[in-house]
């Protein structure tokens, strides 16, 4: 469970200090399928960095299953990132000179998975998203919803407990965006929590709680 | 930084960049690389490679392996015949030729010359040999440039070096002069003391070795006679051993037979006038200074290479520790990476030098004007050279990608300052 306390994060620029969320409270429970709506420049990205241990706020303090995140060391941090949570970003973000399978097989190296059971379970995630065929495929080579589903594949291949999605379905056509949003479905189904930051209502009510950010405040829930 | 886990992923990224780089670029950078190993061995490889040319041009054309000469305070060598008698028994020995030396006056318009005219005169080293021992030793025939070699029998008759004649020597420096207007088959008369003796030149000599220049030689057995000396003593013994044979152990022999307390005994080492030895270690030295200026290059060369690498990927690099690779990672692709571009590049410019270079120039020295410059490259040294650029480059791909990495996640992702 993920849970955010009075979470504020300013931004300054010289004497100019930007207040992008101001007192944020928030709980995510396991299993949830969470849409963080509002329109451009709300904050609801910058709060998805906040929870999902990217970026450190200015006050207040994220939860990860009643842990203060605060007091986790970088690299720790990082080791966070690594086991619990998926990300999937809006451009998609998949190394460039790697092959979809390489792309997926990455951070399950990191994890110290010997590379013959991560080369399966690579194998296996891309299959789930439907790119069985397209393994060794560069990412230049895919197209758009295609990448977005390699993304999405990275991001689960080794279950995490948390999935952060940034505007994935931003850069897609509708098919595409449809396609993508069916995956996050069956996996929010096969109990995978998702905390999804989108500015398309159709996709968000696909949601099971959606909070409405503006001026970097929770305005509906 | 040096777990196991990180040096795989490191690996598995270096290796996938690389290989899917584009050929062009990596070309490129291996090119630099092989100029920077190039620059590193064979600037001062050629530079030492110079001096050792002249040192084994005085071992081959005048000194041979061993050199045994007159002491200071006598005019000739005590008991020549008894050394030289010792020295044809040792089977280590190749080959011996005994040599007499004395200063001499030549001169070439005596006969024209009136009262108010400058003498046409050079002072010279007068040598006198055997001309077939010589040559046994010293290849001194080969050196001819005009004319022809002496021959047994061959009386008043010389071959002169080029340095004492004008048309080779076109200089003017006080205290050294040269013979004008002399050519093969012009009469010169020389003078050794008091004896004066016109003898005609058969031959040019031209080496590169000065104490062959700067020398005129004659037949021994007249030279014998002109210096009035019938007792068979010799001023100077040339030794040329068999091949694998160290010089050192034949004058430790010559020192052992105490032939020491007649004669003075150097091996080719000892007798290399000390200007050389001090102009081989000041170029080494020269060499050195513009090597590590060649590692300064290279490795400002992969700096940039790797920071604009680096720079570019920041938004990946970002990704990368979003999605939770350690920093560690990522810095061990660039430094695999800097390594595998030193490694590629040492090893191309090892074949270079070892499989074209070394032997070419060995074949084909490079003329310069007082030495026939080879390419000294030893294995041990070019070796340790070789970790120096790996070890230099590997730093300089670090620090830029430790710079890059270290900058904070999110900004690398979002492309924020």
């Amino acid at each position: 469970m993920i849970e955010v306390r009075n979470l504020t994060k300013a931004f300054r620029d010289g004497e100019v200090e930007t207040r992008v969320l101001k007192g944020i409270n928030l709980k995510a429970s396991n299993g949830e399928f969470i849409a963080i709506m509002g329109r451009s420049g709300a904050g609801k990205s910058t709060l998805m960095y906040q929870m999902s241990l990217l970026d450190e706020p200015t006050s207040g303090e994220v939860l990860i299953d009643d842990q203060p995140a605060s007091k986790l060391s970088a690299s720790k941090k990082t080791y966070f990132r690594l086991i619990q949570f998926g990300y999937v970003f809006q451009d998609y973000a998949l190394i460039p000179e790697l092959t979809a399978l390489e792309n997926v097989l990455l951070p399950l190296l990191m994890q110290n998975i010997p590379l013959r059971t991560a080369r399966q379970q690579a194998r296996e995630s891309l299959a789930r998203v439907g790119l069985g065929d397209h393994l060794n495929q560069l990412p230049s080579q895919l197209s758009g919803g295609e990448q977005q589903r390699v993304s999405i594949s990275r991001a689960v291949a080794h279950r995490p407990k948390v999935l952060f999605a940034d505007e994935p379905t931003a850069n897609l056509d509708n098919q595409s965006s449809q396609l993508v949003m069916d995956t996050f479905l069956e996996l929010h189904r096969s109990g995978q929590t998702i905390i999804m930051v989108t500015h398309e209502e159709i996709y968000a009510r696909l949601a099971e709680k959606i909070i409405h950010l503006d001026d970097g405040q929770i305005v509906a829930i | 930084m040096f777990s196991g886990l990180n040096w795989r992923v490191g690996f598995f990224l270096a290796w996938r960049q690389l290989w899917r780089m584009s050929l062009w670029t990596n070309g490129l950078i291996i090119f630099v690389m092989i100029l920077t190993f190039l620059n590193l061995v064979v600037i001062s490889g050629v530079l030492v490679g110079l001096i050792e040319g002249a040192v084994q041009a005085v071992r081959t054309e005048y000194t041979s392996d061993v050199i045994v000469s007159t002491l200071k305070d006598k005019d000739y060598i005590d008991n020549s015949q008894n050394l030289i008698n010792l020295i044809r028994t040792w089977p280590q020995v190749s080959r011996i030729t005994a040599r007499y030396r004395a200063g001499a006056i030549l001169e070439a318009n005596y006969k024209t010359r009136r009262d108010k005219d400058t003498p046409n005169t050079a002072a010279a080293q007068m040598i006198g040999i055997d001309p077939i021992a010589e040559n046994e030793v010293t290849g001194l025939a080969s050196h001819i440039v005009e004319g022809h070699y002496l021959a047994p029998g061959d009386y008043d008759k010389v071959i002169i070096g080029h340095f004492l004649l004008k048309q080779y020597l076109p200089i003017e420096s006080p205290g050294f002069t040269t013979l004008e207007n002399v050519g093969i088959g012009s009469k010169i008369r020389i003078q050794i003391g008091d004896v004066q003796r016109e003898v005609e030149i058969k031959g040019i000599l031209k080496s590169k070795v000065d104490e062959v220049s700067r020398s005129i030689y004659m037949l021994d057995s007249q030279f014998r006679s002109l210096i009035g000396r019938n007792d068979g003593n010799v001023d100077e013994v040339a030794i040329k051993l068999n091949d694998g044979v160290d010089p050192l152990a034949i004058k430790d022999l010559l020192f052992e037979r105490g032939m020491n307390n007649y004669a003075k005994i150097q091996t080719y080492v000892d007798a290399q006038p000390k200007f050389l030895q001090d102009i081989k270690a000041t170029f080494a030295l020269l060499g050195n200074v513009i090597s590590s200026i060649g590692l300064v290059v290279a490795s400002i060369t992969i700096f940039i290479v790797i920071f604009i690498n680096a720079l570019t990927r920041r938004k990946f690099i970002g990704i990368l520790k979003g999605i939770g690779l350690t920093r560690e990672a990522i810095e061990l692709s660039y430094i695999f990476q800097s390594f595998f571009y030193a490694l590629v590049g040492s090893a191309v410019g090892l074949l270079i030098l070892y499989l074209i270079l070394v032997p070419t120039i060995a074949a084909h020295p490079i003329n310069f004007p007082f030495s026939d410059g080879i390419l000294v490259a030893p294995v041990k040294e070019t070796i340790f050279r070789i970790g120096l650029l790996v070890l230099a480059t590997i730093v300089a791909g670090y620090i830029p990608a430790r710079m890059i990495v270290r900058q904070n996640t999110l900004d690398s992702i979002l492309g924020r300052k």
